[in-house]
């Protein structure tokens, strides 16, 4: 058969990585504490207890707060660092970007404790500030990287154009520039909310008294009663986060065939 | 009948450096209202830099240009009276075709009718009628072309900036659109300037053309004194095919020059024949067109000079053929282009035959 084993690669493969999300839902209906098989019965609840747990609710404020902030702070700096390094020439630019999006592939734990070091020296008191800081540090070089296609792809005329029908600079950037990058903003902001959203390290550092969703998470992890809730709680993340990217994909394409543009399948 | 209308834009010795780069030395020129007027030269010759500086999106390093007496320096382009069609069209791919013709009226005092009238005015004025509520991106080629074209004329320019417009359409659709861009600028009266590479498109559609190279003037003129007297063998070399014979100055005397061109003799030709030979290898030169050799055919008699020639090769083109043919006495074949009339055959290589030329049409470079 043609690619008889590429087959029972790719199959193997998306196994492995789905298999284990699928295992949520089953365990999150499971009328049993204990995580293994057999199953002992259908039951909604593990769901029910959700509603009931004041720290996760709190926890889950925190993050969305926390994802919200990072998100938004660190487009709008990937706006600003995307638009320099496509339209302008300064010297060291090279270095400066190179510089900035260093925290892509620099360990996140070194960055976590040398900003806590930081924060603790100069007496800044731990919070979901501290954390929305640590957050942003990590989500900008994403978001640059989205960003930065989608302003290479824009043709410098459509700027002198708009410029030459009358417009000033900051006119151009709002009637013409603005749009046309909009569908790489909604995939920076989507993108630098989800990596905040489930990010571990920074929070776990950063957070103080007020912990994350993730931090949560791993803190009940050590208590096998609340398993089984916690399998829930991830079964609602995981529709949750399937309707968000779908709604995304759905603007993203909805964007590009307004425009009449080629998609290149972006990030989603 | 140029020369009696008033000058619209002067360019006084504008240079322009890109860091150590020259990019304009020394640009003079005036350019009428109401002219169509083209920049023509091979690329990087900084035509298009040129027409960047009267749009505003390039400064200049020193000199002056002027748009209706005035100094533009410390005019920014959005304030210029200029508006621009780009070589890739630059139309707005996220609005209508109607928004990105009234895109410039948007700070317009009249009220919104009044705009979409004018709007479907300009519309009209390059054949888009009733086009206005498609998506620009769904739009041909040429139609982008004369949405451009509506957008910019829609703000009744003073110039209109024309930067390379026809060199992304086909060949039919290059030559439709020349006719028409003709036609409009004779329609609404704007002063035309167009960016070019393409020799013909120049010639078809400008009153003047400046020909440059490496970032200056190597000659401004109507196209028939670019074509009949190019001011240098480069110019030549550039515009045209010209062919080319090695020359002897006899002497000089009164505004006569008498040469010796090889299979030509002995030539007396007038002053303002004779061009700089910048360009050329070697010495001194005597070029021609190939349409000004012809084949003199049973009966015929020659103008000035006749002599005996041999075909070496025949190009036939349906209604034109082109002979590669040896003059007496010559080294190297020399083009000529003849009208295919009925009755009349088209020669075979090999064929002895005799052509004729006349003094006129005759340039000498030294």
């Amino acid at each position: 058969m043609n690619g008889g084993w590429f087959r029972i690669y790719a199959f193997g493969f998306l196994l492995f990585l789905y298999a284990p999300i699928l295992l949520l839902p089953i365990f999150a209906f499971n009328d049993g504490a204990i995580v293994a098989f057999p199953l002992a019965g259908f039951t909604t609840k593990w769901f029910d207890q959700l509603w009931v747990e004041p720290a996760l609710h709190q926890a889950l404020k925190n993050s969305l707060i926390i994802a919200v902030s990072a998100s938004i702070l660190s487009t709008c700096l990937g706006v600003f660092a995307a638009r320099a390094s496509t339209r302008y020439n300064f010297p060291l630019k090279g270095g400066i970007i190179g510089m900035i999006m260093l925290p892509l592939v620099l360990p996140e734990i070194i960055l976590a404790i040398a900003l806590l070091v930081v924060l603790l020296g100069i007496g800044i008191p731990l919070s979901i500030y501290t954390v929305i800081l640590g957050h942003v540090l990590v989500c900008t070089p994403f978001s640059i990287a989205v960003l930065t296609a989608a302003f290479q792809s824009l043709d410098k005329s459509l700027e002198e154009a708009a410029y030459d029908l009358g417009e000033t600079p900051a006119s151009t950037f709002r009637l013409i520039i603005l749009p046309l990058v909009t569908p790489g903003i909604i995939s920076s902001l989507l993108m630098t909310f989800t990596i905040s959203l489930d990010e571990f390290l920074m929070a776990f550092f950063l957070a103080g008294t007020e912990p994350t969703l993730p931090v949560y998470i791993f803190s009940q992890f050590r208590f096998p009663k609340s398993v089984p809730v916690v399998l829930a709680l991830g079964t609602v993340l995981v529709v949750a986060s399937i309707i968000l990217l779908t709604i995304a994909e759905y603007f993203r394409r909805r964007g590009i065939a307004k425009m009449g543009g080629k998609d290149t399948g972006g990030f989603l | 009948m140029s020369s009696e209308k008033p000058v619209m834009i002067e360019f006084r010795d504008v240079h322009k450096y890109y860091g150590d780069y020259h990019a304009l030395r020394g640009i003079n020129a005036t350019i009428r209202a109401g002219e169509f007027f083209s920049l023509l030269g091979p690329s990087g010759c900084g035509k298009t830099t040129l027409l960047r500086t009267i749009a505003g999106f390039e400064g200049i390093s020193s000199g002056a240009v002027m748009i209706g007496g005035e100094d533009m320096a410390d005019v920014p382009a959005n304030q210029r009276p200029t508006n621009m069609v780009f070589q890739s069209y630059a139309i707005f791919p996220h609005l209508t075709v109607a928004e990105n013709v009234g895109f410039g009226l948007r700070k317009d005092p009249r009220s919104k009718a009044e705009k979409a009238k004018a709007v479907e005015d300009a519309l009209g004025m390059v054949g888009l009628t009733g086009y206005g509520a498609r998506a620009a991106h769904a739009l041909s080629g040429g139609q982008r072309q004369r949405v451009a074209l509506a957008r910019a004329l829609i703000l009744k320019p003073k110039v209109l900036l024309l930067d390379e417009p026809l060199s992304a359409l086909d060949k039919k659709m290059r030559e439709q659109m020349q006719v028409e861009l003709i036609k409009l600028q004779r329609q609404v009266g704007i002063t035309f300037i167009l960016v070019t590479h393409d020799q013909e498109e120049a010639l078809v559609m400008s009153d003047r053309i400046a020909v440059m190279f490496e970032g200056q003037i190597a000659q401004l003129a109507d196209p028939e004194t670019l074509y009949r007297r190019p001011a240098s063998r480069k110019v030549a070399d550039f515009i045209g095919t010209m062919n080319f014979l090695p020359a002897k100055i006899l002497s000089e005397a009164g505004g006569k020059v008498e040469v010796e061109a090889q299979g030509f003799g002995k030539i007396t030709l007038n002053d303002d024949q004779v061009m700089s030979a910048e360009g050329s290898a070697g010495g001194a030169t005597v070029g021609f067109r190939p349409e000004t050799l012809t084949i003199l055919f049973d009966g015929q008699t020659g103008s000035d000079f006749e002599s005996e020639a041999v075909v070496e090769e025949v190009v036939y083109y349906g209604d034109m053929t082109y002979y590669d043919i040896k003059i007496k006495g010559c080294d190297t074949a020399v083009r000529l282009s003849m009208r295919n009339v009925f009755g009349r055959p088209v020669l075979d290589i090999g064929t002895k035959t005799r052509v004729a030329w006349s003094a006129g049409a005759l340039v000498l470079f030294r």
